[in-house]
């Protein structure tokens, strides 16, 4: 099977507090942890687990600038085969219907069987796996946490509200967006990662990839500013040594019956 | 100003609560919109479903099919992309299903996407001023959407209270000869329902809840050891979950369980929309976090800024001493 993961690097939220610009046109990113999208790296190691049960290859793709380079060579690292940077000047600024026309175009470049997104980025939208779908006329499925191929078709289930779980067949070849939880992302040392340091990264810009319309100026969704909201009634945030504040803390929750 | 539709989801012909939740952000696109409600199905439980949502819609279009038995949205899209008129706003709920829905019918109609949309402030013209979250909830952003070709819409539970929606008492229409073809690639087999644990997290009065903050699996252990002094439950956040370090009936959340305790001790969890979607019942919510900025503190009665390996064990101490 020939699988693509579409795949990005955002600043870790979970490594990061993340601060608004004084002017509010951007977070302030001097001192960020950048790492791979979390949801990528499951639809990474989901791609790869697939390969290994059924043959073919696995190619990473990113739309990013020559920093995004690293997280392909992460992603090969883990096991992919091949890498894809999308870069181009031209694509900054582009919004979610922008770079699912970048990989649209990087897709019909190739020959895939199989194409996985993150369910969602940082930005939170989970927008380019269905919108990659619908301009490639493919079937999609997204939240999927299970994955199973039965010839061409396979059978996937989607993670639904409650814990419970949607399955359903669909016909090869599609887009799918995978949540996290559906396998454990291998690790990958700083062994691995020197091992494909020296692979090429093949790079196809917009010219290479004929695609026009994406950037800022093409943009239908566009953010105006970054703000703090006023703030809400909020939490009381007990101050004092960790002693006090834990005195204080059982003291409230004996007042509310969360100790007897 | 272009018509406005809203999907309605329904279960057991009961209209969910984001039905008369999207009626209120129409009005907040176009405060005299004559906004549309389409309601899909088959059977029986269908007519209920579209009275329910005639309480809150000027019109409601009723599709009667048996492929739209289940709400699987590769049939869905196909429907709205046939009845919808082009250049509409269309909004559906963020939930599992818009999320599967959405960007691929923004596509396919032709028209502008903005997801998990939490506040609209209004329109200029075909530009609708929306508001989004982004970086796990901790920047909000004021965002433009082009909607000159239309646009669809997702928005988040909860965000728009319904209360002030407009009297609906909408007639309804009978569109399911208009459904033409509704063929897809994709088939709904069955839904497998979760994995009841040994611990029902949901009948606990006192929860205390862990989340990445926990940092590594041999720590669970001292989430244990403190739920026990107070005669609390653990449970999670998702990361734990995803990390296979407690059960998925241990997890708290629209993905999990929703509970309803008096006390819920939330330790190194962010917070996500996700996350507080499953406390109910208004408790009385501890944060711990060494993250100032994380966005539980906003709902949390109580915070504590420490870092919660260092938290749990003396807190642990103090309960039990």
């Amino acid at each position: 099977m020939e699988i693509l993961v579409c795949v990005k690097r955002v600043p870790d939220t979970a490594e990061n507090e993340i601060t608004i610009k004084g002017d509010g046109t951007d977070i302030q990113r001097d001192d960020l942890v950048y790492s791979v999208n979390e949801w990528d790296n499951y639809a990474t190691e989901e791609a790869i687990q697939i390969r290994d049960n059924v043959g073919g290859t696995v190619t990473v793709v990113t739309v990013g600038d020559s920093e995004s380079e690293e997280i392909l060579r992460r992603q090969m690292a883990m096991g992919a085969d091949n890498g894809i940077l999308l870069a181009d000047g031209a694509f900054d600024g582009s919004d979610a219907r922008g770079i699912a026309s970048i990989l649209a175009a990087a897709v019909k470049k190739g020959k895939y069987d199989l194409i996985l997104t993150g369910a969602q980025a940082d930005d939170g939208a989970g927008a380019v796996g269905g919108m990659l779908a619908a301009m490639l006329d493919l079937p999609y499925a997204s939240l999927v946490n299970k994955v199973e191929v039965a010839g061409n078709k396979l059978k996937v289930g989607r993670e639904i509200e409650g814990g419970n779980q949607e399955m359903n067949e669909i016909d090869l070849p599609c887009v799918l967006s995978i949540q996290t939880g559906i396998n454990e992302p291998r690790y990958v040392g700083i062994r691995g990662i020197r091992k494909v340091a020296s692979v090429e990264i093949p790079t196809h810009n917009a010219g290479a990839l004929g695609v026009s319309g994406v950037g800022k100026a093409g943009a239908q969704v566009k953010r105006v500013d970054y703000f703090t909201p006023p703030a809400g009634k909020g939490a009381e945030i007990l101050e004092g040594s960790m002693e006090e504040k834990i005195d204080k803390l059982i003291e409230l929750l004996k007042a509310k019956g969360g100790l007897k | 100003m272009a018509q406005i539709f809203a999907y309605i989801a329904h279960k057991n012909g009961v209209v969910d609560d984001t039905a008369a939740e999207l009626a209120v952000a129409a009005k907040k696109i176009d405060a005299s919109a004559q906004v549309t409600a389409i309601v899909t199905g088959s059977g029986a439980t269908l007519d209920a479903a579209c009275q329910g949502a005639a309480k809150a819609y000027a019109q409601v279009w009723k599709i009667n099919k048996p492929e739209l038995a289940y709400p699987n949205a590769e049939v869905v899209r196909k429907l709205l992309k046939n009845i919808v008129p082009a250049s509409s706003i269309v909004l559906v709920a963020h939930d599992t299903f818009g999320m599967d829905l959405g960007p691929g019918l923004s596509i396919k109609m032709d028209a502008a996407y903005a997801s998990d949309v939490v506040g609209i402030d209004g329109a200029d013209g075909s530009t609708l001023k929306i508001v989004r979250q982004e970086f796990a909830g901790m920047a909000h952003a004021h965002m433009t959407v082009n909607a000159a070709k239309g646009a669809v819409l997702t928005l988040r539970p909860g965000s728009f209270q319904a209360g002030d929606a407009a009297g609906g008492a909408g007639a309804v229409t009978d569109k399911s000869g208009d459904a033409g073809d509704l063929g897809a690639k994709r088939k709904f087999l069955q839904v497998v329902e979760a994995e009841t644990g040994d611990v029902d997290i949901t009948k606990s009065d006192v929860l205390v809840s862990i989340g990445r903050g926990i940092e590594d699996q041999e720590n669970i252990g001292l989430a244990e050891d403190l739920a026990k002094a107070m005669g609390a439950v653990v449970s999670c956040s998702r990361p734990i979950v995803d990390a296979k370090w407690l059960e998925k009936a241990r997890q708290v959340g629209t993905s999990g369980k929703t509970v309803k305790p008096k006390v819920y001790m939330a330790l190194g969890i962010s917070g996500s929309f996700q996350h507080l979607g499953g406390i109910k019942g208004s408790p009385f919510i501890v944060a711990v976090n060494k993250n100032p900025k994380a966005p539980i503190f906003q709902v949390a009665d109580v915070g504590i800024v420490e870092n919660i390996l260092e938290f749990i064990p003396a807190m642990t101490e103090k309960v039990s001493g």
